[in-house]
């Protein structure tokens, strides 16, 4: 897969603070990158590097191969995590407006935003004003200005906050639409269930610093620690006994008519093993591997580097 | 549509579709006009009742002054301090105190006028033109001089001041207008650099700003906004010149009574300011045709012409200043700090307009028309009156440099602070931000 965005060395420095340092990333063609980070880590530093609103200290940005200039903005959609849209103008005066200010023509603009109203059900909404719009539904409005000229390269900064659960769906399956149609997406969320939901590939910054990078099924499997959940029926005791110094325990827990154990298999030790061992005690109803959710290896890598730091 | 065109539509149509515009277009001339006639109707009618009682102690003006509609003299001798006392009950606007003496010079300052409310300006007029008369009078005849004769000998010189062109010069009416044009840029200036500033703080409060700066760079849309707002100014301004020259026209139509002058003759010839023929000067004119007659000397498109020109250089270089301030600010309230050394100058160019009316080429006059921040408001002042063209032309290319400077200065003030939230701004911050690469 090639790469549509290479990052290279990024440095970006505001009076008395760093917020970018030594940022390189990949972005895969047509995929969905999660940019993750704690609030203040440099996301939306980079982001506006990435749409020209600033331009880096140091470092470079190749788009497609090539270094990255103006003329590249017509291909990428930005919405950006604080909104907004001139609240005295009437909605399809404001879209069109929108549309033609990244390179469409107004009739091209026109044809298009009928399309995506009637699509989203929203015609009769043309003539209002935008301060006469529930949030919900301003949202809406927007999403559709930052997909309206097609861009290949979409950059989405908390798209999902202000929908309800219906739009929320609605956006998801259009984003994946989109993604399907061959564009890259690149979203910057701190709800993790959607990057575990959306996300191919993420990238997690802290502290103007790159901490983690690559595909979400490698990152996941890179991080699970061999842990297994085991659920049972039968005595604790026996349980715990069965188990000898190649495994340890972690927990039991209680679960309506059964026990739910985890044990982390230590060395070489493999799961049939530690059934082996098990088997004559207990009564065995399932076995699974515990695969760390991004939500886990974003807590537990944002408190390494924080540790890393304090101890430097 | 190449994208700054499309920004200076996008803040022209929003605009000039406002209901303000178009109300404030049509009420505009109307309002001024109105205003005009209204301070020369107040000045001219004054139907307050006034009773003033004269204390004639020198006996030498008795029964001189002579009452009008609104005031009546009686004449009455007694203390002046016991009719001070009365002269509340008893409704009396003031008590003149005419003091002993023998002889009337010696009475030209010593008069003094009693009253509760501050009399009027015609009032002393009228009473100081009287004693004035009076007094003269009794000087010439001390003096031996026949009054009649006196009046006989008096000559009326009246010169007509024209320019080596032989074009005729200031005149009160061409002082009016030069003053007026100063302040009509004074007022647009303030008017539309606070919209340009305000529409840069909705852009930045709404967050629309980011969208948009992701499609073109910080400095076209600050210029589109700058340039589309100028638009919206001319407009109007040229909506008023053609109202007001509709609305004069007509009323000198009627005015004028003459069915050969239509009204479109007048407009003609007031655009192209052409005089009327010489013999006219010399005619009993009445106020009308002395009106019209000042009007025609004007040259308006040389007036209309630099107006323009110093209304868009004043307002292109406070207007990016506006702008930086709007960019630099989160509310309306944090904008007063900033807000005042903009608006210093152009306080201080209105109230030297004042002064440079009076004596247009004074030092006071000349530098205010060449600094950039002082030069619109004092030059479009001076120039009805004639200035030499090199002082034009400098006056002018430093507006342009002016401008060019305040422009460069705003849009790294501007690119900076509309992506700032949340941060109370300091001159100490905004300096930084000049200084930063991009």
């Amino acid at each position: 897969m090639n790469d549509i965005l290479t990052i290279e060395h990024i440095v970006k420095q505001y009076a008395g603070h760093r917020a970018l340092d030594d940022v390189s990333m990949n972005i895969p063609q047509g995929s969905v990158f999660g940019l993750l980070g704690p609030n203040g880590a440099g996301k939306t530093s980079l982001i506006r590097i990435v749409t020209q609103i600033t331009a880096p200290d140091s470092g470079r940005l190749l788009f497609k191969g090539s270094p990255l200039i103006s003329e590249h903005i017509r291909h990428m959609g930005y919405l950006p995590e604080e909104r907004g849209l001139y609240k005295k103008m009437e909605v399809g005066e404001q879209a069109l407006y929108l549309g033609q200010l990244k390179g469409l023509s107004r009739a091209e603009a026109m044809k298009r935003l009928k399309y995506w109203f009637e699509k989203f059900e929203m015609q009769s909404w043309w003539k209002k004003k935008i301060e006469e719009l529930s949030k919900g539904m301003q949202q809406k409005v927007q999403f559709i200005t930052t997909i309206l000229h097609e861009p290949d390269f979409l950059i989405l900064d908390e798209p999902f906050t202000g929908f309800d659960p219906i739009n929320a769906e609605l956006v998801k399956n259009e984003l994946l639409a989109l993604s399907k149609n061959g564009a890259t997406i690149v979203l910057s969320t701190h709800r993790m269930e959607s990057v575990e939901q959306l996300c191919s590939h993420i990238s997690l910054i802290n502290q103007g610093k790159k901490i983690l990078e690559g595909s979400v099924k490698e990152i996941r499997k890179q991080n699970k620690s061999n842990t297994w959940e085991v659920h049972y029926t039968g005595n604790k005791i026996a349980f715990t006994n069965a188990l000898w110094a190649g495994f340890e325990l972690v927990d039991i827990q209680e679960d309506h008519e059964h026990n739910v154990a985890r044990v982390k298999m230590l060395g070489s030790n493999t799961p049939n093993e530690l059934l082996q061992n098990l088997l004559p005690q207990v009564q065995i109803l399932g076995l699974k591997e515990i695969i760390p959710s991004i939500n886990d290896i974003f807590i537990q890598k944002v408190n390494e580097s924080e540790h890393a730091v304090v101890a430097a | 549509m190449s994208k700054i065109a499309l920004i200076i539509r996008r803040e022209y149509v929003t605009r000039v579709r406002k209901k303000s515009f178009i109300i404030m277009t049509i009420l505009g001339p109307l309002l001024m006009g109105a205003m005009i006639a209204g301070v020369a109707f107040l000045s001219a009618v004054d139907n307050e009742q006034r009773r003033i009682v004269v204390v004639d102690e020198s006996h030498l003006f008795s029964q001189k002054f002579k009452n009008d509609e609104n005031t009546t003299f009686l004449y009455l001798d007694g203390p002046v301090d016991s009719l001070r006392s009365r002269s509340k009950k008893e409704g009396y606007f003031g008590i003149l105190l005419i003091p002993a003496s023998e002889n009337m010079a010696s009475l030209e300052k010593a008069v003094t006028l009693y009253s509760e409310k501050q009399p009027s300006f015609t009032l002393i007029q009228k009473i100081q033109f009287t004693m004035e008369k009076e007094i003269n009078t009794s000087k010439y005849s001390d003096a031996g001089i026949d009054p009649k004769k006196l009046e006989s000998i008096k000559t009326d010189v009246r010169i007509q001041t024209r320019d080596l062109e032989n074009n005729k010069t200031s005149t009160p009416l061409t002082t009016i207008i030069g003053f007026a044009g100063g302040l009509l840029i004074y007022l647009f200036t303030f008017l539309y650099g606070a919209q340009v500033m305000r529409g840069v703080m909705e852009e930045k409060m709404s967050r629309i700003v980011e969208v948009i700066i992701s499609s073109v760079k910080p400095m076209q849309l600050m210029m589109g906004k700058i340039i589309g707002v100028a638009l919206v100014g001319l407009t109007q301004f040229l909506l008023w010149v053609i109202l007001t020259t509709t609305i004069y026209s007509l009323v000198m139509s009627v005015a004028l009574k003459d069915p050969n002058k239509s009204a479109m003759e007048q407009m003609i010839k007031m655009r192209t300011g052409q005089d009327l023929p010489v013999d006219t000067k010399y005619k009993e004119m009445t106020p009308a045709e002395e009106i019209s007659d000042a009007v025609n000397q004007i040259n308006f498109p040389l007036i209309i012409g630099s107006f323009i020109f110093f209304f868009l250089g004043g307002y292109l270089l406070y207007a990016a200043l506006f702008a930086a301030i709007g960019s630099a600010v989160d509310s309306e309230t944090d904008t007063q700090q900033f807000m005042l050394p903009v608006t210093i100058p152009l306080i201080l160019a209105y109230v030297a307009s004042a002064n440079v009316i009076q004596n247009p080429d004074s030092p006071v006059g000349f530098w205010f028309s060449m600094i950039p921040f002082t030069s619109p408001i004092v030059m479009m002042v001076r120039i009805p009156l004639g200035v030499p063209w090199q002082q034009v032309v400098a006056s002018m290319g430093l507006l342009v440099l002016g401008f060019l400077f305040t422009t460069w200065l705003a849009s790294r003030i501007y690119r900076t602070g509309i992506l700032m939230y949340g941060k109370k701004v300091s001159y100490r911050e905004l300096g930084k931000w000049i200084r930063y690469k991009n």
